[in-house]
């Protein structure tokens, strides 16, 4: 059974038809690379896998279920990293990060500091997440990423702003997700270099 | 790497958490509305007749089309900030209940914005005119009626959420819904003020938030999922 | 068999002809009864005992206010049909509904003034009837302009909708609110028209007006819903052959 599939979706955004009959299956351990121009439809079709977008016509649907029949269920399965980092500036790091996933899970003791080693910002959990640069609060945000321990990720872009320590960072973030038999759906114009058989690509028009 | 592990009590409660802290280091943002009160209510002595006995007439009417404007303003502060930074789409893609955490935010939101004007409104009106009997009264009259303001308020925010340049349109869309608090909050605030028996507006203030209770969960997690399509 | 109907009618080409054919049925009767209520209020019907010829601006008020509410209630029905069963078709009659009813709540509003005028000497007064139609006015206002500031029409579609199903919860509120807010400052009512109390003479062609005001806003509200649903589904195929076939 896939992890997740999506039946012919079709979208429209006001005038524009986005989405057109649009189908595709992804197992367990997979990650499929969606990529297009600007404005081809990546992020729509992100943000519908989510469920934060009405489908006109076609189906999600999550290990055979579809989302829309249980969206709470989905989505506490779900982790979604969009444009936005969803952080919030006047808190600090570890704040952020402990509210973050609070909503879901109560983290352990050690784990936090474990995420933020893993995304290379040791000794950043008191610091006012104002004070980080860009890339380092899209890292932070990869951090909660990981620690709110869902097995499907979708990430819109989420190697904006991240140099190439970064990116690197990434890349080994979403093989040790999928090695340990999650699934992912990456927007991204990075070139992902993961084990064969992993990924699949989807070229929106 | 199942079901969400924190019940809802405790999403919610981290939530809140979350939100105080925040109002708390930006104490500012939150004393403005009761500011902009204590401001316009300032306003009627100074546009009428400073005289207490004549104040005391219009005392009701200062209070409440204040305290009505000063939530309307408020509004501004419950959904923009999360709404912009992310913060909100992860709320609603937590797997808890929409519609109960977004309560939960409104619930906070007033403790910030609604409760001050519930503690300076009796103040206010003695400085209008009230007699000191007549505190405990308006306070409650206040207490029910910026509850309801806010749960009706939270949906009006909620509506125009992904609109620019919204406030007109908020106080357009929110104003005449509130009027049965503006009528009956006034009305239960000019009894108290004569001295009477304050019972029956009273209730039909609290029917009226009990009402907006009710039909605000659904309609906020609504109206906040369309504005963040 | 009920169900199989409902959503035929959801079919944008299926609304569009039906609406076509229908909407005679509805214009002639409302121009026809509309006439013959005027016919019997303004002329027939004897001068009221107490206020001359004044009232017989009842003849159009009284409708129009009536049909103001109803008008809600049916724009808020067919929001609710839209939002639950995502019928493109029930949304577009809900957004024909709102100018509709603006239309008639200013109606009713203008010649509530125009009936104060000789009846009080000024043309406003803060009575519950006049002052409930104001808000109902603002009410629709906002719904107009919460649908005019979405650039996505299925988002305006989906947002006016709450905010109609709200207003709707809340409109009995709010005239209940202003009735009993005006009662306790005796302030002067308008109109004192207890229909049981009324000769057949006044009541009958009053009656006739409702219903050919009723059916008038049928027959409008079937044009501005087909002329909707066009500009919705303009880039469909069905378009060009129901535009051959009138």
């Amino acid at each position: 059974m896939s992890e997740i599939s999506a039946e012919n979706l079709h979208l429209w955004r006001g005038e524009v038809h986005v989405l057109r009959g649009l189908s595709f299956s992804l197992e367990a351990g997979q990650c499929l690379q969606v990529s297009g121009a600007n404005g081809s439809g990546k992020t729509t079709l992100l943000r519908a896998l989510c469920g934060l977008l009405p489908l006109e016509r076609g189906r999600v649907y999550w290990r055979g279920a579809d989302i829309a029949s249980d969206p709470s269920l989905y989505h506490g399965q779900l982790s979604y990293l969009g444009h936005e980092n969803g952080l919030k500036g006047d808190l600090t790091v570890s704040e952020n990060l402990h509210y973050g996933t609070g909503l879901r899970r109560g983290l352990r003791s050690g784990e936090l500091s474990a995420a933020l080693a893993s995304v290379e910002l040791p000794g950043y959990a008191g610091m006012p997440l104002r004070w980080l640069s860009a890339g380092q609060r899209r890292r932070v945000a990869l951090a909660r990423l990981t620690l709110m321990d869902a097995p499907v990720w979708i990430l819109d872009e989420p190697a904006s702003n991240l140099d190439s320590t970064g990116q690197q960072l990434l890349l080994g973030l979403l093989e040790r997700h999928l090695h340990s038999g999650g699934a992912a759906v990456v927007a991204t114009h990075q070139e992902l270099r993961l084990e064969a058989g992993r990924l699949q690509s989807l070229s929106l028009q | 790497m199942n079901e969400p592990r924190v019940g809802f009590i405790a999403a919610a409660a981290c939530l809140m958490a979350r939100d105080l802290r925040l109002a708390l280091r930006r104490a500012g943002d939150s004393l403005l509305p009761v500011g902009f009160f204590i401001v316009v209510t300032t306003l009627y002595p100074l546009a009428l007749d400073p005289n207490l006995s004549s104040l005391r007439d219009i005392a009701p009417a200062a209070l409440w089309v204040g305290a009505l404007l000063s939530s309307l303003l408020a509004l501004d502060l419950l959904f923009r900030d999360d709404a912009q930074d992310g913060a909100l789409e992860q709320l609603a893609l937590c797997g808890q209940s929409f519609a109960g955490l977004l309560v939960a935010k409104t619930a906070v939101h007033w403790l910030l914005t609604g409760l001050p004007l519930v503690l300076v409104g009796p103040l206010i009106a003695i400085a209008l005119g009230a007699p000191y009997a007549a505190m405990a009264g308006i306070l409650a009259a206040l207490l029910l009626g910026t509850v309801a303001l806010s749960l009706i308020g939270a949906v009006g925010a909620g509506l125009t959420l992904s609109l620019r340049r919204n406030g007109p349109l908020l106080a357009l869309l929110v104003l005449p819904l509130a009027v049965p608090v503006l009528i009956f909050g006034a009305r239960a605030t000019a009894l108290a003020v004569q001295g009477e028996p304050i019972a029956a507006p009273l209730y039909l203030l609290a029917a009226i938030a009990v009402l907006f209770a009710t039909l605000s969960p659904w309609a906020l997690a609504a109206a906040v999922r369309i504005g963040l399509e | 068999m009920a169900w199989v109907w409902f959503h035929r009618f959801g079919s944008p080409p299926y609304f569009y002809r039906v609406a076509r054919r229908l909407t005679p049925w509805l214009g002639w009767p409302a121009l026809i009864l509309g006439v013959a209520g005027l016919i019997g209020g303004l002329g027939l019907a004897p001068p009221d005992y107490q206020q001359g010829d004044g009232f017989r601006i009842i003849y159009v008020h009284a409708p129009a206010a009536w049909l103001s509410l109803m008008i809600y209630v049916v724009m808020a029905t067919s929001a609710a049909v839209g939002l639950i069963w995502r019928m493109n078709v029930a949304h577009a009659v809900a957004a024909s509904c709102a100018p509709i009813g603006a239309s008639f709540t200013a109606l009713a509003l203008a010649t509530g003034m125009l009936y104060g005028r000789p009846m009080w000497g000024t043309y406003w007064q803060w009575d519950p009837r006049i002052t409930s139609e104001l808000l109902l006015l603002f009410l629709y206002l906002g719904y107009m302009a919460l649908r005019a500031a979405f650039d996505d029409v299925a988002r305006a579609d989906r947002a006016s909708a709450v905010l109609a199903i709200v207003g709707v919860v809340d409109v009995p509120i709010i005239h209940y609110s202003v009735i009993w807010w005006n009662s306790l400052h005796q302030a002067p009512t308008v109109m004192k028209f207890g229909r049981p109390s009324m000769p057949a003479s006044m009541l009958v062609p009053l009656l006739l007006m409702l219903a050919g005001f009723s059916l008038y806003f049928g027959a409008l509200l079937l044009t501005r819903a087909r002329g909707e649903v066009l500009r919705r589904e303009r880039n469909a195929h069905w378009i060009s052959a129901a535009l051959e076939e009138s």
